[in-house]
């Protein structure tokens, strides 16, 4: 292929630096007022859309494709517009928001998103497929994976590099456990990014400004005939149990009798 | 990606590491006394003896007094135990002290100021020793009172949003504390892991808030001070209004320990906002930063937290320290750089706001580049860069530190006419490293016209303190301006007073000063310019 479109998934998640809170109810954890942003895994996703096109702007010889467009798409709730807006200003061309309710996002699962997504690639045609690796909300890590099985394509998943030679092929580089593996394969193909893939950039305001112009469509499950049901069913969610704070000691002597009277290890 | 400590917006639960201290040559700074020999100690102060520390060790618990004097009871502590206690947070000055007592109790510290005054003995209250104009350490052999131990929450009322506590509580986690029920404290600044809150009301600090919440001298309701002779001056109102009678806890906040020791605070935090956007603007001229304050003075009104500005120097200095922790974030380098925060409670009404300023002062050319946080791990990193100005200055060189107040449209031109001099001199050349003088750089928050001018040296030379004082005091005498904005009078500021105050202010302070404190144990040799012998 000469020129390579691109799809890059955004979910609207807690953001990362928040203190989650586990509802009065145990079933989900609060999300009420609380600040949310893009997947830090998403972000990394976009930011190597964007640099994939600029390989090839900054150096056409350098073997790597030229970048026709870059699709950001999301699934959530109304504001996960705010995040598109994110990917465009970052440097996404044009954005898809398939639409759900607050109450269906809270439990959109893995599969349903894996099934919205085919729909969207059957109809865009794109020749690579960049998600994050989970999502830090809901930790399930499964999207990417049943996604590639979906449209039955080739996956690279963990990724830590990304090189695209003109015809067609793509090496990724994973991280797995204790080392790093590479491999080859053609395209289209699904990729999953890890944490040291890239640094994500800053929109600058220029182009924040740039992104408020650019095409965002909207659409729901129905529109795409996806049935989002969800398959599993969430029975409760706890918080971890509380860490106890540490305490000074005044002599060896205290600590002695700390150690055998009260932690019980002497 | 950064880890970064879990913020919403800005700090609110983990903390930050204390402030590394920049460490200057091996050697070690020179005593202060031997690099101001001007500064003769007061002979009417008694000399530690051992008895004293015994008599100390009766009053605390046995590890609560470090002394380099044995007793019948305590061996002698190491002399490098008390050297944190010694010297500054910026390696500028050393003293010599030989005691250092850490009470617990309002009631212990009593006890301690009752015997110092009794037996003059020179007392120098120490908080988190982050000061920097050489207030909270010793000059030669004065006792140091740190209130590291007393640093408990004695209480919070979520409905008024008054905190009392001891005056030892560290800044950072008190606003963790208050942020944990929807609260914030009214002062936020560089030090936060390490001052404390005892410290910021003796110091009158300003900080990043203040624009937003104003003086300590209005939100603090009330103090507990023990004075000089051990009377505990009780005063922890928690009322926000109170007209009976002279208001004297104000008298204490930024006294800077000369009349007496705070040990209980009374303040009250505003409700904690929900939503904060942090931008980061590349300025052309110092000129465009006024016209984008004036700006955001008028168009954000009621949502904007923080403008503070930085130069090319500071931002060069600030990515050469971080190394991999910071980026510049624009694509261009600017010579001046604007931080805006936004704070409020809804989201959809402050983005709106923000962004047609933004637009606003883009399309009028005050501004060529920016960026705007997106999450509240790049709020963390846009502020970092501000925050960390001046740890990465004294991490470059030595640094001289004036921190001043000067009509926002002059303030910048003291950095320049700073320059110029040092360059007519020959102590400075702008980007050579082969000068006396390093860096000149300027900062600060110019939404409260407050310029933190910061000359860095290879080293601390009479050369160059004599080329910037009195220069740059007479310099904003001559601007109206004020030779401490936040940072206080300390050691360093005491002999130029006379710079921002006229000799009728100067002689009511120091009868203030006899008044309460007429044996002059507190925190002497700083602050007030030494008075003429009086009556
Ligand atoms: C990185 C950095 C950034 C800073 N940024 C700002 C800023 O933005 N704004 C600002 O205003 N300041 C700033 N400062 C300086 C500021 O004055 C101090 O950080 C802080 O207010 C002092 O608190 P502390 O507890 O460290 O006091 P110390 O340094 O220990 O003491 C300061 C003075 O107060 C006296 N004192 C301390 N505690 C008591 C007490 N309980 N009773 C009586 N006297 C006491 C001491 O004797 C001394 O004179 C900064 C400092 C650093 C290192």
């Amino acid at each position: 292929m000469s020129s390579l479109r691109i799809l890059v998934g955004c979910k609207r998640v807690i953001d990362y630096a928040v203190k989650i809170r586990v509802n009065a109810g145990q079933t989900a954890v609060e999300v009420a007022g609380v600040k949310h942003s893009m997947n830090p895994f998403d972000e990394i996703a976009v930011e190597e859309a964007v640099r994939l096109r600029e390989r090839h702007t900054k150096d056409p010889a350098s073997g790597s494709p030229k970048v026709e467009e870059i699709i950001a798409v999301s699934c959530g709730p109304a504001k996960a517009q705010e995040t598109l807006r994110t990917a465009l200003a970052m440097g996404a061309d044009r954005a898809i928001h398939v639409e759900v309710d607050e109450k269906q996002a809270a439990n959109l699962q893995p599969l349903a998103v894996a099934q919205l997504f085919r729909a969207i690639i059957e109809k865009e045609k794109p020749h690579l497929v960049i998600l994050g690796k989970q999502a830090i909300d809901d930790d399930a890590g499964q999207t990417g994976e049943m996604l590639a099985g979906l449209l039955n394509w080739p996956q690279g998943t963990f990724a830590n590099k990304i090189d695209i030679t003109g015809d067609n092929a793509m090496k990724v580089v994973r991280e797995i456990d204790g080392g790093l593996e590479t491999l080859s394969t053609k395209l289209p193909a699904v990729v999953t990014t890890d944490l040291r893939l890239n640094e994500p950039r800053y929109a600058s305001l220029p182009n924040i400004m740039k992104a408020k112009k650019k095409p965002l469509v909207k659409m729901t499950p129905a529109d795409l005939s996806v049935d989002i049901t969800p398959r599993l069913e969430t029975i409760k969610v706890t918080e971890p149990s509380k860490r106890q704070g540490g305490k000074k000691v005044e002599s060896v002597d205290e600590l002695l009798d700390k150690l055998k009277n009260e932690a019980g290890v002497l | 990606m950064h880890l970064i400590r879990p913020v919403q917006g800005r700090p609110l639960t983990t903390s930050t590491p204390s402030l590394l201290r920049p460490t200057t040559s091996q050697a070690g700074p020179a005593l202060t006394s031997e690099k101001y020999p001007q500064l003769k100690r007061n002979p009417s102060f008694k000399s530690l003896t051992s008895e004293d520390v015994s008599h100390f060790r009766k009053i605390l618990s046995p590890g609560s007094v470090l002394s380099t004097l044995a007793t019948p009871d305590a061996p002698a502590t190491e002399a490098e135990e008390l050297h944190a206690y010694n010297s500054d947070w910026m390696g500028k000055y050393l003293g010599q002290s030989r005691c250092i007592l850490r009470p617990k109790t309002t009631e212990q510290v009593s006890q301690i100021l009752q015997y110092c005054h009794a037996q003059r003995l020179a007392v120098v209250p120490q908080g988190g020793n982050t000061g920097l104009v050489g207030g909270s350490v010793p000059v030669f052999d004065e006792v140091v009172l740190s209130l590291n131990n007393m640093n408990k929450i004695r209480s919070f009322d979520p409905i008024s949003g008054v905190l009392v506590c001891d005056a030892g509580c560290v800044l950072e986690s008190l606003d963790n504390y208050v942020a944990e029920q929807d609260h914030i404290m009214p002062l936020d600044l560089g030090a936060k892991g390490s001052c404390h809150i005892g410290g910021n009301i003796s110091t009158n600090a300003g900080g990043i808030r203040y624009l937003r919440y104003g003086s300590l001298h209005g939100s603090v309701l009330g103090l507990e001070v023990v004075l000089p002779d051990g009377t505990v001056l009780e005063n922890l109102s928690t009322l926000r209004k109170d007209s009976t009678g002279y208001d004297i806890k104000q008298l204490f906040i930024g006294a800077e320990g000369t009349l007496g020791i705070v040990t209980g605070v009374s303040i009250v935090a505003p409700p904690r906002p929900k939503v904060q956007t942090v931008a980061v603007l590349g300025v052309d001229s110092y000129e465009s930063v006024q016209k984008t304050f004036i700006a955001a003075k008028q168009n954000l009104t009621e949502i904007i937290s923080a403008f503070e500005f930085w130069d090319r120097s500071s931002m060069n200095m600030v990515l050469a320290h971080a190394g991999t922790n910071a980026r510049d974030p624009l694509a261009d380098e600017y010579p001046f750089y604007v931080l805006i925060e936004t704070s409020g409670f809804k989201k959809e009404h402050d983005d709106e706001k923000f962004s047609e300023f933004l637009e606003m002062v883009m399309e009028k050319g005050f501004v060529t580049d920016g960026v705007l946080s997106e999450n509240a791990s790049q709020i963390t990193m846009f502020w970092y860069l501000r925050e960390t100005i001046a740890e990465a200055t004294v991490k470059t060189g030595p640094t001289y530190k004036y921190d001043v107040s000067i009509p926002v449209p002059q303030l910048y031109n003291l950095v320049l006419d700073t320059r110029q001099r040092l360059t007519d001199m020959g102590l400075y050349k702008e980007g050579s490293a082969d000068y006396a003088v390093k860096e000149v750089t300027g900062y600060g928050h110019v939404g409260d016209s407050n310029l933190h001018l910061n000359v860095v040296a290879k080293e601390y030379s009479p050369t160059v303190s004599s080329a910037l004082e009195p220069f740059i005091y007479e310099w904003i005498a001559n601007h109206k301006g004020s030779i401490s904005a936040e940072h206080g009078l300390g050691l360093m500021k005491a002999p130029y007073l006379c710079y921002s105050k006229g000799p009728s202010m100067i002689q009511t302070m120091q009868r203030f000063k006899q008044l309460m404190d007429p044996h002059g144990i507190m925190n002497p040799y700083k602050y007030l310019p030494a008075a003429e012998k009086s009556a």
